[in-house]
């Protein structure tokens, strides 16, 4: 058994005794690895104190990137590489151009939002996501504690924390 | 319920030193009005010396005149046609524009009386939590329905035949020198069951039976609102919902109608399928605009405390989302035509676009209603913030008077409308009366339902 991989787990069961429960451990100084909950908790990220998505600003640079793409592929084909009159307009109009530059901005930026949050969330084919209580998807709210993360504090300190914030049990949890 | 917030009701106080600001702005504009309608001057007048001239260069503009559907009179006019009758007779040019910019505003104002109640009933059929706090300012805007149904109706028949060309009957004599086939075959949906150029039956029926059903659905939810404050439960709050399922079916089919009925028959010749939609979509982000503002000025005078950063958000995406609306169908509708390139659609935006008291107006359009809402509110931040959306919302509600502007007047006005100290002075005038009215009718009732029972949902809204 790997001392580095060690991770207490505390379950909960009821959200509101979660929210005050994040508050108080993160007083008193332990550091949270991740809450698993089986729907959206309101108020969760704050108390967590987890910073902004920054997945919009990803989704405008994808969105800019497809606007710019569809309009020099249509400018470039129908104004330059093949240019052909329809309907009596001009070769490079940009009316007809902009449902297919909407739809591209659409797709790119879609696209994109999908690729980055894979990346960044570390989701992958064949990567194993860990299970720290199978109940964290049924009626459990599941906190995580890295034991790595908390070099300060026992195992039993840290399951005093825990029960004293309202956990309902406490166990201990391995991967390898 | 495990955690109950309780909160206090609220009431709000229409201020006298309020009272007295928009009574200022009353009178500034009806000054105003009265001094625009001083100094115009007729510039067709100016310009029918031109014509007789002969300039070479105005025969675009000519042509593309007598392709405009509703610029018959004016062709007419110019070709000597004058013996048509008594009914042929010219309106001095004040009193048109005056009938124009009457026209254009009430329509406009009786879209954001209607919006109201729509915003209300779409609330109740989507059973939605979160709009609690602001329901009964759209509710107070329905205030404004018989208001407007009354006034359009009297406006319908001091105005009709300067506005509607449609009106005048020797349209539809056959044989006649100034028959217009494409009129005659569009007359039984203004004259049924009478003959075409007689009394306008059905047009008036529908008129007074858009107003009535609105009203009395308006009546009926408000009375409901008021059963629910006294008596509570939630039996009231499902006879709205049932009540709002059967008006947004009406609505549907209403204000489609409406829209053709009151703006777009009058370029006779003119029409687009998707116009119906267009104007329902500019009239819903204006009164979004419209309940967002007011809530965010209500919220600054101390009122909504059960309002915060999430709900304005809300109020904030959807005045975002609707201005995409908008401008989907605007572009939609202009690039179906652009791309047919059939000469009697096309005039309807080449008039709009090319001619010179409108083409500023055609663009400026599109840079407030769409560009600024866009960026402005792009961030989540805008949004939550009363500042942006104190600056945003006032862009919105002036910018689609702007888009009602140039669905009405060039098709009244020709080449002689324009934007001046009359249209100014009327919008202030409307806007008075409006906010006069509305505001007067959020005094009848408390601020926001203490027995609604999504109020609870509302008070734990967090987005």
């Amino acid at each position: 058994m790997d001392a580095e991989k060690n991770y207490l787990v505390g379950v909960f069961d009821d959200e509101d005794v979660l929210l005050s429960g994040v508050t108080s451990i993160r007083e008193s100084g332990v550091k949270i690895h991740e809450v698993y909950s089986p729907f959206p908790v309101h108020g969760l990220d704050e108390v967590l104190g987890y910073k902004r998505s920054r997945l919009p600003i990803a989704a405008f640079l994808f969105g800019l990137t497809g606007t710019s793409l569809a309009l020099t592929m249509q400018i470039w084909m129908l104004g330059y590489d093949w240019p052909m009159i329809i309907g009596g307009k001009n070769f490079v109009s940009l009316p007809p151009f902009i449902p297919v530059t909407f739809e591209l901005t659409v797709l790119l930026s879609a696209l994109g939002m999908v690729a980055t949050f894979m990346i960044v969330s570390d989701l992958k084919p064949y990567r194993w996501p860990r299970q720290f209580d199978l109940r964290s998807t049924d009626d459990k709210h599941v906190m995580a504690i890295d034991l790595a993360l908390n070099h300060g504090k026992s195992k039993s300190e840290i399951t005093s924390i825990l029960k004293a914030a309202g956990a309902s049990e406490v166990n201990e949890k391995n991967f390898e | 319920m495990a955690h109950q917030v309780e909160v206090t009701e609220e009431h709000y106080v229409f201020k006298p030193s309020l009272k007295t600001k928009l009574y200022a702005i009353l009178g500034i504009g009806a000054l105003l009005l009265v001094l625009g309608l001083f100094l115009s001057k007729d510039p067709a007048e100016a310009e029918g010396a031109e014509h007789g001239g002969g300039h070479g260069g105005h025969s675009a503009k000519v042509e593309a005149t007598h392709l405009v559907a509703s610029a018959e009179e004016h062709a007419a006019a110019s070709e000597g046609h004058h013996e048509a009758g008594a009914e042929h007779h010219e309106t001095k040019y004040w009193i048109k524009r005056l009938y124009t910019t009457l026209w254009m505003n009430n329509v406009y104002f009786a879209g954001l009386g209607i919006i109201g109640l729509f915003f209300v009933a779409v609330q109740y059929a989507a059973q939605a939590g979160w709009s609690v706090g602001v329901q009964r300012i759209a509710l107070a805007m329905g205030t404004w329905i018989p208001v407007a149904g009354l006034l359009m109706l009297a406006l319908w028949f001091v105005t009709k035949h300067d506005i509607f060309h449609w009106t005048h009957a020797y349209l539809y004599q056959t044989g006649g020198a100034e028959f217009d086939a494409i009129i005659n075959k569009k007359g039984p949906f203004f004259f049924w069951p009478l003959k075409g150029g007689s009394f306008p039956v059905f047009f008036i029926f529908r008129m007074v039976l858009f107003f009535g059903l609105w009203y009395w659905f308006f009546s009926k939810i408000r009375q409901n609102m008021i059963s629910e404050d006294l008596e509570g439960g939630t039996s009231w709050w499902y006879k709205s919902r049932g009540l709002s399922a059967w008006f947004l079916v009406f609505f549907g089919a209403s204000s489609s109608i409406a829209a053709w009925d009151w703006v777009m028959s009058i370029d006779t010749h003119w029409f687009s399928t998707m116009f119906g939609w267009y104007v329902f979509a500019s009239w819903w982000v204006t009164g979004l605009a419209v309940i967002t503002l007011i809530a965010a000025h209500l919220k600054s005078a101390g009122y909504l405390k059960i309002v915060n950063a999430n709900h304005l958000h809300d109020l904030g995406k959807f005045v975002f989302a609707f201005s995409i609306f908008w401008t989907y169908i605007w572009f939609s509708q202009f690039l179906l035509i652009y791309y047919a390139h059939i000469p009697e659609e096309t005039v309807y935006f080449v008039e709009r676009m090319r001619n010179s008291p409108y083409s500023w107006i055609f663009y400026f359009n599109i840079i407030v209603n769409f560009v600024l809402p866009f960026l402005l509110f792009m961030t989540r931040d805008a949004k939550r913030h009363l500042s942006t959306l104190k600056l945003v919302c006032p862009i919105v509600i002036v910018g689609h008077w702007f888009d009602f502007f140039n669905m009405v007047t060039p098709g009244v006005m020709k080449h002689s409308g324009g934007i001046g100290f009359v249209e100014i002075g009327m919008f202030m005038v409307f806007a008075a009366v409006f906010l006069l009215v509305v505001l007067n009718s959020l005094t009848k009732l408390p601020l926001w339902g203490k027995n609604d029972p999504m109020l609870q949902e509302s008070l734990h809204h967090h987005i």
